[in-house]
């Protein structure tokens, strides 16, 4: 009982540690730039946020459920490419659903390979962000895709339209997440997703399937890339074989950021979009700031490293220790 | 014993946490080749003294002093260079590693270069696995190892300091009969050398046996000493709960229903061999045997973890096929698993949740799980089991180890089952509610639920069933019924000495 207090408190603090840093990071980038906290540039990063922002949606699902997926950033290549080369071929309103037929099929192989097979989700998904990445590059033949006729379709209104004076990927992502928060805290399915993630063993012991749980956990995921390849195609009529690469890492950053544990069990909808939206402001004042691109990477590689020891330090209730 | 110095004395220790005073000026002291038994409740203070001992925790108030010396302790390894050595109910050993190897983890003796000296490694090792009498030697395995060999390396371990005073937590948690006797043999041996032992367990039968003195602590605590040899188990208990507790024979005699399991000729690989009971509504069938008898996969099988591979298996006289815990769930069967925190509970998920798992896709209205139904059911069995905690909120790892089990019992008295298997229903749960579980099985059983229980503990099995199904080596040596069994018969039954006799 007392030690548990002493936890909560640990895990209390851990969580304002994000929050701080964040904070700070804020300050910083404001007194730095006065364009920073404008409208335009706060809508901006939302904007640029939505598209890892549904694909962090999805992840969490994998997260809380105990595994990984690193296969998100080529999944999200494939989709995008596979929707721009079929825009053309069998017209927008046949491409779509065709896309998300086949990126649901690379999700139900990995959640075939992991949830009934049990293979470790770590090399499953890094396996296939490297396999995906190959079909990708065998479907286009390498070349990059592009709608020919940019005018004449209304496929840009996913990634370029807006309602209400809000950019679609932004509604998009905001009603996913409605959508998606409420599925795993009200539904019965979520409940077992929190069990099967939190004590695998006794959600088997309750009569829950746990390999039929993991399985949709990963069709969630590549349901939600299916959505941000198609926001992400239909914003750039065009598009490279490897436009989603790198994606997964900044994607787990986000989850892990927002406080759903590694371990699995814990997290929730609305936490992830929070970790979204800090990591999408972070590397957003970065550029403000005049740093290079590519600092990005650093800097996300070492907020993963924050957040991953900011949450096995609330595990343990203090920073440092010398037992694990 | 006058004219000795203590081996070790605490005095006056107070800890205090935000909100709670976890001990409250206690003491105790151990002389050198004297067995000290420590007792309390779980949340009596027990663990919160040991971390104080070894260093985890700094006390608030008051000293520890090894052999008339104060001493600060900082960290375990610091307590075991003062001579005072934990053996942990959780091993704690590298499996991958020789037995040698653990024992001097982090000590290795070295040669030139941080060359490991194997030789003397091996040779320190096999002296101190000669004191222990034991059956393996210094280049074994720790996986292949027994848990009662591998708890055997620990205390070996223990040996290899000169140890003032060693404290055994719960140490024959997993250990089987024969496995207990060699662990008292080495404790009065540790005894003979003039080490003060202080012995942690629920178990009043060992603490009768081995012990000298017994300390009891009650909410953080110190509640008195006694001597051993003057008092009873009654006298010890009242220490510890403030009331008497009933562990005699099962002496109802309710009317019992129909036969509700019926199990033939049931096989599975080695672990089981042409096993046929039945148990009836009202009843409770009790499963005693040895650690490996093959009881847990027997309530494993009947809960389609298992896959027999001969046998039916016939519920209310019909023949079923399990095939999964899912399936076992749906036709009426329940499992209250051994391992409670492994298997029994998602231990950072809440009360309630925990307890509506099984049945969380039935409590729904339209998409959505109903919260108010999820309530009451867990408002309900709070009620009938009498569970302790603040509300459902609560994490279930929060709670005593016997509200945890109160709650998966409560998660399946909710499913209505027909067959409620219970494996070892009171491991590592203090005593007072242990008697409530006994007591609450057996409403069960008046109650018209056909009940199975599993449990490596005779005066358990004894006070709760109605029949006793004895098992030895994967298979039924003898059923019994409560009227003809004896303590030798039993213990002859389990042991294999007794010639098999036919389920009457």
């Amino acid at each position: 009982m007392a030690s548990m207090t002493k936890a909560d408190i640990g895990g209390m603090l851990a969580r304002q540690g994000i929050l701080i840093a964040f904070a700070v990071f804020i300050i910083g980038f404001t007194i730095a730039n006065d364009r920073f906290l404008s409208p335009d540039n706060v809508m901006g990063v939302i904007r640029s946020s939505a598209i890892l922002g549904v694909m962090a949606l999805g992840v969490t699902f994998v997260v809380i459920s105990g595994n990984l997926d690193l296969s998100v950033g080529s999944m999200m290549s494939f989709s995008t490419i596979v929707v721009l080369d079929l825009h053309d071929k069998i017209g927008p309103f046949l491409a779509i659903p065709a896309m998300f037929a086949m990126t649901l099929c690379l999700g139900a192989f990995i959640g075939f390979l992991v949830g009934y097979l049990k293979l470790n989700s770590l090399i499953v998904t890094l396996g296939m962000l490297s396999a995906i990445h190959g079909l990708t590059l065998t479907y286009s033949g390498g070349q990059n895709m592009d709608i020919a006729d940019k005018e004449g379709t209304w496929f840009g209104v996913f990634g370029q339209g807006s309602a209400l004076g809000i950019p679609v990927p932004i509604l998009i992502f905001l009603a996913l997440a409605a959508l998606l928060g409420i599925i795993l805290a009200k539904t019965a399915f979520g409940r077992k997703v929190y069990a099967v993630g939190g004590n695998g063993t006794a959600a088997t012991f309750s009569g829950i399937k746990r390999a039929r749980i993991v399985f949709l956990c990963y069709i969630m995921s590549s349901a939600c890339v299916a959505v941000a390849g198609l926001i992400q195609a239909s914003r750039s009529m065009g598009s490279q074989n490897t436009v989603g690469q790198g994606l997964e890492l900044d994607v787990l950053a986000a989850v892990i950021l927002g406080g759903a544990s590694l371990l699995g069990g814990s997290g929730t909808i609305f936490k992830t979009v929070i970790g979204v939206l800090i990591l999408g402001f972070i590397q957003n004042g970065l550029l403000l700031l005049g740093l290079q691109f590519y600092v990005q990477n650093v800097v996300t590689w070492v907020i993963i490293i924050l957040a991953v020891w900011l949450d096995i330090a609330a595990k343990r209730g203090k920073l440092w220790s010398n037992i694990a | 014993m006058t004219d000795h110095i203590p081996a070790l004395r605490l005095e006056g220790i107070v800890k205090t946490f935000p909100g709670v005073r976890a001990l409250d000026g206690v003491a105790l002291s151990v002389m050198p080749g004297e067995v000290h038994a420590l007792m309390g409740e779980n949340g009596a203070g027990k663990s919160t003294l040991m971390k104080v001992l070894g260093g985890i925790y700094q006390p608030d108030e008051g000293q520890i002093i090894v052999s008339e010396v104060p001493t600060v302790m900082t960290s375990p390894l610091q307590a075991k260079s003062k001579g005072i050595v934990f053996i942990h109910q959780e091993l704690s050993l590298a499996e991958e590693l020789t037995v040698a190897e653990n024992i001097y983890l982090g000590e290795l003796p070295r040669r030139s270069f941080g060359r490991v000296d194997w030789t003397m490694l091996y040779a320190q090792t096999d002296a101190i696995l000669k004191k222990l009498k034991v059956g393996f030697n210094a280049k074994t395995i720790v996986g292949d190892l027994s848990i009662a060999n591998q708890q055997m390396v620990e205390i070996a371990r223990a040996l290899t300091v000169d140890a003032k005073a060693v404290i055994f937590d719960e140490p024959t948690a997993s250990l089987t009969d024969a496995e207990k006797v060699v662990l008292f043999d080495v404790i009065s041996d540790l005894q003979a050398q003039g080490v003060g032992i202080i012995y942690i367990s629920h178990r009043m039968e060992e603490i009768f046996k081995i012990t000298d003195r017994i300390s009891v602590l009650r909410d953080g605590s110190y509640r008195g000493t006694l001597n051993t040899r003057d008092t009873t188990e009654e006298e010890v208990t009242q220490l510890m709960i403030g009331r008497a507790l009933d562990l005699t024979r099962n002496e109802s005699h309710h009317t019992l229903g129909d036969v509700a399991l019926e199990v033939r000729g049931l096989s599975c690989g080695d672990l089981f061999k042409d096993v046929s009971f039945e148990v009836r509504r009202g009843e409770v069938l009790g499963f005693y045997g040895l650690v490996g008898a093959g009881r847990t996969e027997i309530a494993e099988t009947l809960f389609g973890l298992r896959d027999p591979d001969g046998g039916v298996i016939l519920l209310d006289g019909e023949e079923v096929r399990v095939t999964s815990p899912a399936d076992a769930i749906s036709k009426g069967i329940s499992l209250v698993p051994e391992d409670r925190k492994g298997q029994g509970l998602v231990l950072g998920m809440n009360c309630r949740d925990n307890m509506t798992l099984p049945q969380v896709g039935n409590l729904s209205s339209g998409p959505f799980v109903a919260p108010g139904a999820e309530t009451a059911i867990f408002d309900k069995y709070k009620e009938k089991l009498d569970i302790r905690t603040p509300g459902w909120k609560q994490t279930v790892g929060n709670l005593s180890g016997g509200n945890q089990q109160k709650i998966v019992i409560g998660k399946w008295l909710s499913m209505n089952p027909k067959v409620l298997i219970v494996d070892e229903p009171t491991r590592g749960i203090d005593v007072g509610s242990k008697s409530e579980i006994h007591t609450l099985i057996r409403e069960l059983a008046a109650q018209g639920y056909a009940v199975i229980v599993v449990s490596s503990e005779m005066p358990e099995v004894l006070h709760v069933s109605d029949r006793i199904v004895a098992m030895f080596s994967g298979r039924v040596m003898r059923t019994f019924t409560s009227d003809e069994v004896t303590e030798e018969s039993l213990i002859q039954a389990i042991s294999g000495i007794a010639p098999t006799q036919k389920v009457a």
